[in-house]
């Protein structure tokens, strides 16, 4: 197969993405992710997270821009492009009548596979994902974890060397989440998989992916290994609540001989730390040695919501549940 | 055929099958609500029989079509209400990810349609000739039934599967349904059209299609062979195939989207 | 309970299903259309059925299925008010209302009301496109409103029915059990010909079935020979009667659901 072996998974540039009504869900965005990456794609619903990749995934043709997925571009190479790809989409497209086996084997028979690899794969693959004692009951039955299991296993049927998750763990219990965690990172390690994953969660995104995109209103806000993201937003914090409220000027006194104070309030006192966190010891001392008591001292390292926070101006936790769903389901425009 | 194509239809068609027959609640009403209302027509009108030049000594005789084309109407609209679920819930972009050809899908959910309209069919004729039906036609006149009856299913789930690409939306539809049932009744479905005595009515439904294939049906079970009737009803079903399935392809360009 | 409270219950509950009737024209359509279609296509298209030997009826066919189209309609504008009920229970609302009537029988003569103002409407609109379409009058005035009379009871034990129903049930997925009974009640009636001329199952049914004589009831009014009208009022109001406790000890179910 003319496969080109060189240049990243995933290459991007100035993808855009209208719709009829509505504002851009894509503003030109550029992506380069190497083979073998776990890319997290972060923002809120409605960001544009799930039109990226319906364009990258050859579902949806962009408006502008260029794409090239596995080294074929999406729009004049699609089914090179799908032959190497494989993805989980938001909606866990999944037929209730079928059981999880026949799901398997129509996929494999779709994707051209022969009767004895057929089945050889729906076993490993069923295997895998923890679905052999359940794969002979219809899928309507299934809990939502089972059929996010069902659904990466459909996405790998064929071996691809590029996957796509649409926010897979949305709506998981924390086991479920741990469980696919472990596989998609099996799956870039052992396998030398790309991922391509989108996300609302900050830990996801944070325990999972080499590097992180911040996408809001269509536009990547900011790019990074989660560690470089966290970084550019500067030293610990350290915030202390007096025990007695009304030595709170004696507390804020001490404090803020060790940095510059941060969002206090009536009750609590916060400075974000000069010397990095090492010098919580410092404060410590400080403080016992004014004699002045705390309730708590508690030291915080920045994380991804203040990443976000410092891009979008918004924190990402708290945006989740009012934004409406502008990208779930974009209607394919008729030509 | 390829083998790889036969093989991608072979596992589609089963598909649309299994996820019908899997839904008593879904193949039941189809089967039974044509029954019910060729018995009320039945008993309602078989004083009709006694019109002076009705062509035909039973009134049971004479209704018998009326299931076969209500039953394929049903049974499109199934389809038509299963692919626009497809879509509704994502499965059609799973199916689009795979090198699964516009032609296979098609097949694999018109399989599943005439699949379901040879089972109702099998279920009409065991259920007409125990209440009595003749076909004048004998044992190749019941088979030519079947096929057309498969054929008007075919031409009527591609309109239904067109109706779901372009809408995207099961009810949509599901709201078409009685449109198609109101094409039914403005034919010549309860009496000939010789004896429609209101003007427009009788236009009507000489104009509209379906007269024709209820009459070419009708003739295996009251006439004979008629090849007049019978080639009217053919080139009828021949057309709403072609118009049907030509719609539903070219929509399914539109809504599969994939570059 | 007061019988202020429960008038003022039913009033303003009719009310709310007329309002909702008046905005929201596409809920109301079907108890519309399907009359009007079924008029079309048995005035239209089976005329000469009017023509069968022993087939005598003085105001000419589209006069005799005007009758039963006329009934059809009022029963099945009351089981499309289950529909409402049903949906309302979805959505809360009901839930809403029942915590807010004084007296919550006044909940189904709401209903109730909602119900015969919709079906006048309707019968009225069918009146007149069956005169359109060539409808002979042999009956006087007097005559059409016992007509009217006729469909209202019809009417009335078409919304106690689908009220026992959507109350027991509180889903629209009752909407199969709210329509085939009352389907299938009109139909094995005498529909498109007298009752001695039809055969078979269907005729054995008719026989026994309340419907056939308000129909038949209908007819003689219509052609100016009112004859079986006790037995044709007097079978709907028994069956009024029933359907209340129906609804009644429904309306008990649902209290008791929460």
């Amino acid at each position: 197969m003319d496969e080109p072996n060189t240049g990243p998974a995933i290459e991007v540039e100035q993808l855009v993405r209208e719709f009829k009504k509505g504002p851009r869900a894509v503003d030109g965005i550029d992506l380069s992710i190497a083979r073998g990456e776990i890319y997290g794609f972060l923002g809120p619903n409605g960001a544009g997270k799930s039109t990226t990749v319906l364009m990258l995934a050859t579902l949806l043709p962009p408006t502008a821009g260029t794409a090239r997925v596995g080294g074929f571009d999406v729009v004049s190479e699609g089914a090179q492009v799908r032959a190497r790809i494989g993805a989980a989409l938001q909606e866990a497209a999944l037929d209730p009548m079928l059981t999880g086996r026949e799901h398997v084997h129509l996929q494999a028979a779709l994707h051209g596979l022969r009767r004895a690899e057929r089945r050889r794969r729906a076993d490993e693959l069923l295997e895998r994902v923890g679905l052999t004692e359940a794969a002979g009951r219809k899928v309507g039955g299934y809990s939502g974890g089972m059929k996010r299991r069902l659904d990466l296993a459909l996405a790998l049927v064929h071996g691809p060397s590029i996957l796509f998750l649409d926010e897979p763990t949305t709506g998981l219990d924390v086991q479920s989440r741990t469980a696919l965690w472990d596989e998609v990172r099996r799956l870039a390690t052992d396998e030398g998989v790309t991922v391509f994953l989108t996300t609302q969660y900050l830990e996801e995104a944070d325990q999972l992916a080499g590097r992180i995109g911040i996408i809001d209103h269509g536009r990547i806000v900011a790019e990074g290994t989660p560690a470089a993201l966290k970084a550019e937003m500067g030293a610990a914090t350290v915030e202390a609540v007096p025990a007695d409220l009304a030595r709170r000027t004696a507390v804020a006194d001490v404090l803020e001989q060790f940095g510059e104070p941060v969002g206090a309030s009536d009750s609590r006192v916060a400075v974000r730390l000069r010397e990095g966190p090492q010098g919580l010891t410092d404060v410590v001392r400080a403080l016992d040695a004014q004699g002045v008591a705390v309730a708590s001292l508690q030291l915080q390292m920045p994380s991804l919501d203040d990443v976000f926070l410092a891009k979008t101006g918004r924190s990402l936790e708290g945006s989740r549940a009012e934004e409406p769903d502008h990208d779930a389901q974009p209607e394919p425009a008729p030509a | 055929m390829s083998s790889a194509l036969s093989t991608q239809v072979g596992f589609l068609i089963r598909r649309s099958m299994l996820r019908t027959l899997r839904q008593p609640a879904a193949v039941i009403p189809s089967i039974t609500f044509p029954l019910i209302l060729f018995g009320i027509n039945a008993g309602g009108l078989a004083a009709a029989a006694q019109i002076p030049g009705f062509p035909a000594d039973s009134y049971l005789d004479f209704i018998f079509a009326f299931p076969f084309i209500q039953g394929a109407l049903f049974g499109a609209t199934m389809a038509g209400g299963d692919l626009a679920r497809d879509i509704e819930t994502g499965f059609l972009n799973r199916l689009s990810l795979t090198p699964v050809s516009r032609v296979a899908l098609l097949a694999g959910l018109m399989g599943g349609v005439v699949g379901l309209a040879l089972l109702q069919g099998l279920v009409f004729v065991t259920v007409g000739v125990l209440a009595g039906v003749q076909f004048a036609a004998g044992v190749g006149g019941v088979a030519v039934m079947l096929v057309l009856m498969a054929l008007t299913a075919l031409g009527f789930g591609g309109l239904g599967a067109w109706l779901a690409v372009r809408t995207g939306s099961g009810e949509a539809v599901q709201g078409a349904f009685p449109l198609f049932f109101v094409a039914i009744f403005l034919s010549s479905v309860n009496l000939p059209r010789e004896l429609i005595a209101v003007d427009w009515f009788r236009a009507v439904a000489t104009w509209n299609p379906v007269s024709y294939l209820i009459e070419g049906m009708r003739s295996l079970v009251i006439t004979g062979w008629d090849p007049t009737a019978l080639a009217l009803a053919f080139a009828v079903a021949a057309a709403l195939v072609v118009l049907g399935l030509t719609a539903a392809a070219a929509g399914m360009r539109t809504r599969l989207g994939r570059t | 309970m007061s019988r202020s409270s429960f008038s003022a219950v039913a009033l303003a509950v009719a009310w709310r299903a007329l309002h909702n009737a008046v905005t929201r024209p596409a809920l109301i359509l079907p108890s519309i259309i399907f009359p009007l279609f079924f008029l079309v296509a048995f005035a239209g298209g089976l005329s000469r059925v009017g023509d069968v030997p022993g087939f005598d009826f003085p105001g000419g066919y589209t006069a005799f299925v005007f009758v039963w189209i006329v009934l059809q309609s009022c029963a099945f504008t009351g089981a499309f008010m289950g529909f409402n009920i049903a949906a309302d229970f979805e959505s809360g609302f009901s839930r809403r209302l029942l915590l807010a009537a004084a007296d919550r029988r006044g909940i189904l003569a709401g209903y109730v009301i909602t119900g015969l103002v919709r079906s006048t409407f309707t019968a009225l609109l069918l009146f007149v496109a069956a005169l359109v379409s060539g409808m002979r009058l042999e009956g006087s005035l007097l005559d059409l409103l016992g007509l009217l009379a006729l469909g209202w009871l019809a009417n009335v034990v078409g919304t106690l029915f689908a009220l026992g129903v959507a109350l027991r049930m509180r889903s629209v997925q009752a909407g199969p059990l709210l329509q085939t009974p009352i389907f299938l009640l009109m139909f094995l009636a005498p529909v498109w010909v007298p009752l001695d001329l039809l055969s078979g199952f269907v005729g054995a049914v008719a026989g026994f079935n309340p419907i056939t004589f308000a129909v038949e009831a209908g007819r003689s009014l219509i052609a100016g020979s009112a004859t079986g009208l006790p037995l044709g009022y007097g079978l709907l109001a028994l069956m009024a009667l029933v359907l209340t406790g129906w609804a009644l000890t429904g309306l008990r179910r649902a209290e008791a659901a929460g």
